[in-house]
Formats: C-alpha cells, structure tokens, sequence
C-alpha cells in the first residue's frame, strides 16, 4: 500500500492514465502540483505563456489523437483564461480535463487572494465538473473526469482542487482505479435495431439521397465503416466543417463539405434530395441557413450518440440514438447483398449532381492577374500542393479558415483541427503546438491571419522553449477579412475597425524569438518560400504571404434563404 | 402546454445549480420548482412545472437526462398523476371579516393554523388552481403574505420513479 500526499496522487493518476502531456501554467494554489510534477519525469508539463493557449494546445492534441487533452492551470485568473478555451472544446465535443487549483477549503466564499467560483464561471460550457471535497477522492474523481470527458458525447470537464487537498504533508493511500461507474450516466452503445432497419430500407429505396456527416463519425472514430458504407452504396456524401476527411474528399463521391460557405454541389444536393442520412451531425444554423426552407423534400434519418441533438433544430423521420461506428456497422450489414432499388433514378441524380459540379468547375475563383496580389485560395491550393494534402492543418477563425477548408483536399479524418462551434480567433497556433509535440514527424500547419495570429502569438516562446517545429502560414490581407467580407455585403462597405491599422513587421517579430519568417508577396516566390518552410519538419518557420485584401469568401449562403440560395462571387447568385 | 416534470438526482453540491442554470441558458421556462431530498438520501427529487409546446418539452427533458447528475426523470403530466402544492397564506381578519374567512376557508377545506386579534394564517394544499381560486376568493378580504411550495406531485397507480 502506497501513502501519497494528494499532488503526488495527482501525478500518479496522470501516469497510470497514461497522459504523456499536460498543458499548464503555475500559480500558488497550484504549487503543490507543481512541486509534485517536478519530482517525477513520466508526465511532460509543457509551460504555456497564457492558459487560453493550454487549453487550445490540449485540444489539439486531442482532435487529433482522439485522446483527452490535459490542463493545469491555478485559481482565479489562470482558472478564467481557460474559459473561452474550455468553451471552444464543449462546442466541437472534444474530450479535455482542466485541473484547477483553488484556494484553501476554509477561504472559499470569503473573496480570498485569487478566488473564482471556475465551477460556477464554467457550468454552462462543461459535460460536467467536480470538486475535490478530500484528498482520498483524488483518484476516483480523477477517474470519472477522463471518463466522462472521452466517453459518450464527449467534452471538457473541470476538476477544481482546493490547495489544501493537495498539502505534501497529509499522506493517503492510493490506489489506482482500474474503471469506475456513474450510476446516472450511461453512454448508448448501440442504436435500437428496429430503427436503424428502418433507415436502411429508406436508404435502399432513395431515389436521390446524400450522406451528411459530422464530427461525431471523426470523434466516434468511424470513418473507415462510413466510408465503407458510402462506397457500397455509391451514394453522395457531404461533410460538415467538423466531419472534414471522415470519408476521403478526393473521391467522386465526396461532395466536399455543406452549410454557409459549403460547397455549391453540397448545397444543391442537400436542398434537392429525397433522403437526408445524417450521422454525427447536428444541423448547425452554420449548415441549415432558413430551417423552414430546409430540404423541403427529404425525409430525414438523423444517427447520433445524443438525444438532445436530434429534433433539436430540425425533426426527424428516423430518429437513431446510438454511436456513429455500431451505427454504421449494423447498417453495413443490413445492406451487405442487397442492391438499392432504384439504379435508373440514382443515375439521373448523379448526372445532376455531376451538372452542378460542372457548372462552378473553374470558376471557383478568379485566379489573380500578373502584377497584382495573390489570392488566398491559390496560396492554399499551393500549401496541399507541398504537403500532399497529408498535413494536420489548424486554422484560426475568419475568411483563410474557409478558404483552408475549401482548398485544401483531406482524405483522412482528425487532419483538419478548426474551432468550427466556437469561431474562437486564437484557437490555431496553440492548437498546432500542441499536436506538432504529439506527432513530431508529421507536418503540422496552422493557417492564421494576421488578425488572429496576434491573439496567441505569445506562443511562440513556448515553441522555442519546447523546439516546436510547427509552420505557420500567415494569409495577410491586412484586414479582419471575414468582418469586412460582411461589412462589404451588408454595410455598403463600412468598414468599422475592421483593418489592422500598425500591423507589426511580422519577420522581425518572428526573428526576435529566433525562428525564420519569410515573405511572400509574388507568385513566383510562393512555390519556393513553402518548400523551403517545409524541408525540415524540426523547424519553425512563418510565411508572412501578402493576399488580395478585396477577396470574398463563396459561395455564401443568402441569410434567411433554403440551402441552395447562395452568392457565387461578387456578381452571382442562384 | 403546462408540464409537470418529476427528477431524482445525486443529492451532490451543485446539482441544483445545473439543473436551474440549464433552463436559463437554453431559455426554458421556469413556473415552479422545489426541491428535497428522498427516502434514499443520496437522492433528492426536484419538480419543475414548465411550460412549452411538444417540441420544447422534448428538448428539456432530454436536456436534463444529459445532466451527469440526473439520475431518472419523468414527465408526470403525460400520465394520471397527481399534483398537489401547499401555501401558507395570512389575511386580514378583523370583525365580520373574521367569520367570513373561516367560512371561506372551510369551504376550500385549508386549515387556520395560527390566529391574531387581527390576522388569520391559513394553510391550504391543492393543485394550483386551487390554490390560485383561494387566493381570488380571499383577495377583496385583503391577503397580506403568500409562502407557496410550488408544485410536487407523483404518478397514480403502480408505477413508481425509482432506481
Ligand atoms: C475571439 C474572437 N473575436 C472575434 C471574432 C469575430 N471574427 C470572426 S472572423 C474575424 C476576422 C479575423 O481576421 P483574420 O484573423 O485576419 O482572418 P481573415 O478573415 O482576414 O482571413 C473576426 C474578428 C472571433 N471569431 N473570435
Ligand atoms: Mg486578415
């Protein structure tokens, strides 16, 4: 039997939970901890210089490993800097615990020197959250923390650890809780056969149906039956933001993704099909536009592991609680040797589908004429290009976010890592850290703008510090582009603050911290500069690329419309 | 439509304060509320009536089913049940006034449980209406406290909200 005081427990469990890093930032109700990680080298805590950052780095790493992030930060203000990122991860249901010191037991409710109710603050962002009552409960809390974060619909929970449950002196024994159970909670496994042989027979008997797929095949890990699914099927399939690479976008079948800046022949098919097979999805106003006009002729299967996502904003015709991977598999073998019934009619709906690809096919935008400014699309187009569409790519918020999504091509899932709920600005570069230490010998790219880079740029001493060897690509348009875009179609052009008046010499900010920044202002330098950037995957290197500040992101879905009512450029609509 | 949605919880700190932050941060409604803890006392039943059409109602209880802390929960008003919430109320009860509240008070079958020269303190348990008619018949006499519960109720016959 082990005594050990509760901060040595605490760095016990993460070891015997196998957490290898964890993303923090001291401060004295958190000195314990501290001390107690210091005496033993299993765990790697990676020192953030702001706690947002940890959140978001821990997040990364968690959308693309499929594992909990971890965080450790102190009371008050450390506790409230983890708040928009605690919020960006409950919106995409990434699992994340984030440990918080607090002050003593006996102080709380007194306003005491760094004192936040972080519990209260987070309650309306967190699958859930504890309070560390006594040292003895460390484990099994600890326990039901990871659990209920990675479990389920996964997402963030906070523990909050007064200073006193973490006293060196006061030892206890510990033991390591191999499983525990919540007699109120308890995740579906599987989804009731009867429906799910309802939908089968619906999918069998669809004249003009589209797969609609979201984060939760990606964070259910199924991708691979999904795309074994489709590819029986041969039926269309489209993706959210967040469901990106969960069946491989350069197929034929992939319509690439759907919603406000989705794809024209998503957008169509979605508005035009007869059946809606949505898994993991949660028909996101960023994808419905109008849901009274939505898909006014589809009836509507809706899988997902959470019953409050479904008829939530649109109602179902078949309704299926359960996770995406049983689901998928148990339809996989409803399907296996039956044909669907309709090939003539499924054929005319690919020839429409294939017309609608046609008719934007080398139009998506206007390539930029000699002399002037890149287009962003081209420079993302040329970044796939480099990396051979094989890169994690992190994104930051605003119209470079879109235009990563649209441009460059994934065919695995977890590849894509972009605040798609929350929009958070900010979110990409710690994002891309903390994934770039986890996978050190892939390349891990985070697209920004200059708008958001400045949100979390302090990093950058972190990634010195830890030899982070991630690529930042900056598309600076010299304005908050996505604010503009909108001032431009909504405000006649006014631009209220949305330019980045006195933005910094980027290469010299980027020198400072001793890392290479190159800029790009010329077409004939953006091929070089990125394979330069990528050559060695130890180094961090900044591509400052000057881009056409006027460029619009389309298509844009019309505010109010159905699906298929969407901008095309400046000049078109549907 | 007016539900009456029945919830045994953990009987933890902060249960309450999910389940009450839950309804204002998706902006449901709240009529009623109480709370206390059961037989088991590691649970507590909460009951909150509400009010929304069949579409709002669904997202609450599903809602509440996703809070770690619930452990079962039940929508009273979809079956037989039963619904009764207690009020202590104190009238003006000065001469004639006086025989006029016990009358009204007999009829409505409450109870005067605490007497002054000029006040009268009546309690009184029914379902909501009822209590609500009480509070009109008294209202001309002058009603000067009202203390109501809120609603409780449980279903009627076999079934029973249990682990
Ligand atoms: C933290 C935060 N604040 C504000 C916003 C609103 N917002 C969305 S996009 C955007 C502009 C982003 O500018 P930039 O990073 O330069 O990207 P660009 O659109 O120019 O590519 C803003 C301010 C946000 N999403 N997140
Ligand atoms: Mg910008």
């Amino acid at each position: 039997m082990e005594l050990l005081s509760g901060a040595d427990m605490i760095a016990r469990f993460l070891k015997d939970e196998g957490v290898e890093y964890i993303y923090g930032y001291p401060g004295g109700a958190a000195l314990h901890i501290y001390d107690a990680l210091f005496r033993q080298d299993a765990v790697k805590h990676i020192l953030v210089r702001h706690e947002q950052a940890a959140t978001h780095a821990a997040d990364g790493y968690a959308r693309a490993s499929g594992k909990p992030g971890t965080v450790l930060v102190t009371s008050g203000p450390g506790a409230t800097n983890t708040v928009t990122g605690i919020a960006t991860a409950y919106m995409d249901s990434i699992p994340m615990v984030v440990l918080c010191g607090q002050v003593a037991s006996h102080l709380i409710g007194e306003d005491a020197f760094q004192e936040t109710d972080i519990v209260g603050v987070t309650r309306p962002i967190v699958k859930h959250s504890f309070i560390i009552k006594h040292p003895t409960e460390i484990p099994t809390v600890l326990k039901k923390a990871y659990y209920l974060a990675a479990s389920g619909r996964p997402g963030p929970v906070v523990v909050d650890i007064p200073k006193d449950m973490t006293a060196p002196t006061e030892r206890y024994e510990y033991v390591y809780p191999k499983k525990v159970k919540l007699r109120s909670y308890n995740p579906v496994t599987r989804g009731h056969t009867g429906q799910i042989k309802k939908a089968v027979e619906l999918m069998l008997k669809a004249r003009r149906p589209v797969f609609y797929t979201g984060g939760g095949v990606v964070t259910g890990d199924a991708s691979e039956a999904l795309t074994d699914l489709v590819q029986r099927l041969g039926y269309p399939i489209t993706t959210t933001l967040m469901g990106i690479g969960a069946y491989p976008q350069r197929d034929r079948q992939s319509l690439g993704w759907l919603g406000m800046h989705g794809s024209y022949e998503a957008n169509m098919a979605m508005h035009h099909a007869d059946l809606i097979v949505a898994i993991g999805a949660r028909f996101d106003d960023r994808v419905t536009n109008n849901t009274s006009k939505f898909c006014p002729t589809a009836k509507i299967v809706h899988v997902d592991i959470d019953p409050s996502s479904i008829s939530k904003t649109v109602r179902a015709d078949v309704p299926i609680v359960g996770p995406a991977g049983s689901v998928i598999s148990e339809m996989i073998s409803l399907v296996q040797g039956r044909e669907p019934a309709n090939p003539e009619a499924l054929t005319e709906w690919w020839e429409r589908i294939d017309g609608w690809r046609d008719e934007r096919r080398g139009k998506l935008y206007e390539p930029a004429a000699p002399g002037e400014p890149l287009k962003p699309q081209q420079v993302i187009e040329a970044i796939c290009e480099v990396t051979r569409g094989e890169a994690f790519v992190t994104t930051d918020v605003g119209q470079h976010q879109m235009f990563a999504a649209q441009y460059y091509k994934f065919d695995k899932p977890n590849r894509f890592i972009t605040s798609g709920g929350l929009g958070t600005m900010g979110f990409g570069f710690p994002a891309a850290m903390g994934i770039k230490q986890n996978y050190p010998d892939d390349d891990v790219v985070c697209i920004t703008g200059e708008g958001s880079f400045q949100m979390m740029m302090q990093e950058l001493s972190t990634c010195k510090q830890y030899g982070v060897g991630v690529k930042i690509v900056n598309l600076n348009n010299q304005s908050l582009g996505m604010v503009r875009q909108w001032q431009d179609l909504n405000y006649k052009s006014r631009h209220a603050h949305s330019y980045m008046e006195s933005l910094p010499d980027f290469g010299k900010l980027i020198e400072a911290y001793g890392f290479t920044a190159i800029r790009v202002e010329r077409e004939e330098d953006l091929l070089p500069a990125l394979e330069r950037a990528f050559a060695d995957k130890d180094e961090l290197v900044f591509l400052d690329v000057y881009v056409d500040p006027r460029e619009h992101v389309y298509p844009m879905q019309v505010p109010l419309g159905s699906m298929r009512d969407m901008l095309l450029s400046k000049t078109e609509r549907t | 439509m007016r539900h009456i949605i029945s919830i045994l919880m953990e009987n933890e700190p902060g249960a309450l304060s999910r389940v009450v932050g839950l309804f204002s941060q998706r902006n449901f409604n709240i009529e009623s509320l109480n709370v206390a803890p059961t037989d088991d006392a590691t649970l507590s039943r909460l009951t909150v009536t509400t009010v929304g059409d069949d579409r709002v109602i669904e997202q609450i209880t599903k809602h509440l089913n996703k809070l770690i802390d619930v452990v079962k929960l039940v929508d009273l008003t979809e079956g037989n049940h039963v619904e009764r919430e207690l009020m202590l109320v104190k009238v003006k009860a000065l001469g004639a006034q006086r025989d006029e509240v016990k009358r009204t008070v007999d009829i409505f079958r409450a109870q005067i449980v605490d007497v002054t020269p000029s006040v009268y303190t009546v309690q009184i348990t029914g379902d909501a209406a009822k209590l609500d008619a009480f509070l009109q018949a008294m209202s001309p006499i002058g009603v000067l406290e009202v203390a109501r519960t809120g609603v409780s109720g449980i279903s009627r016959g076999d079934k029973v909200l249990s682990l």
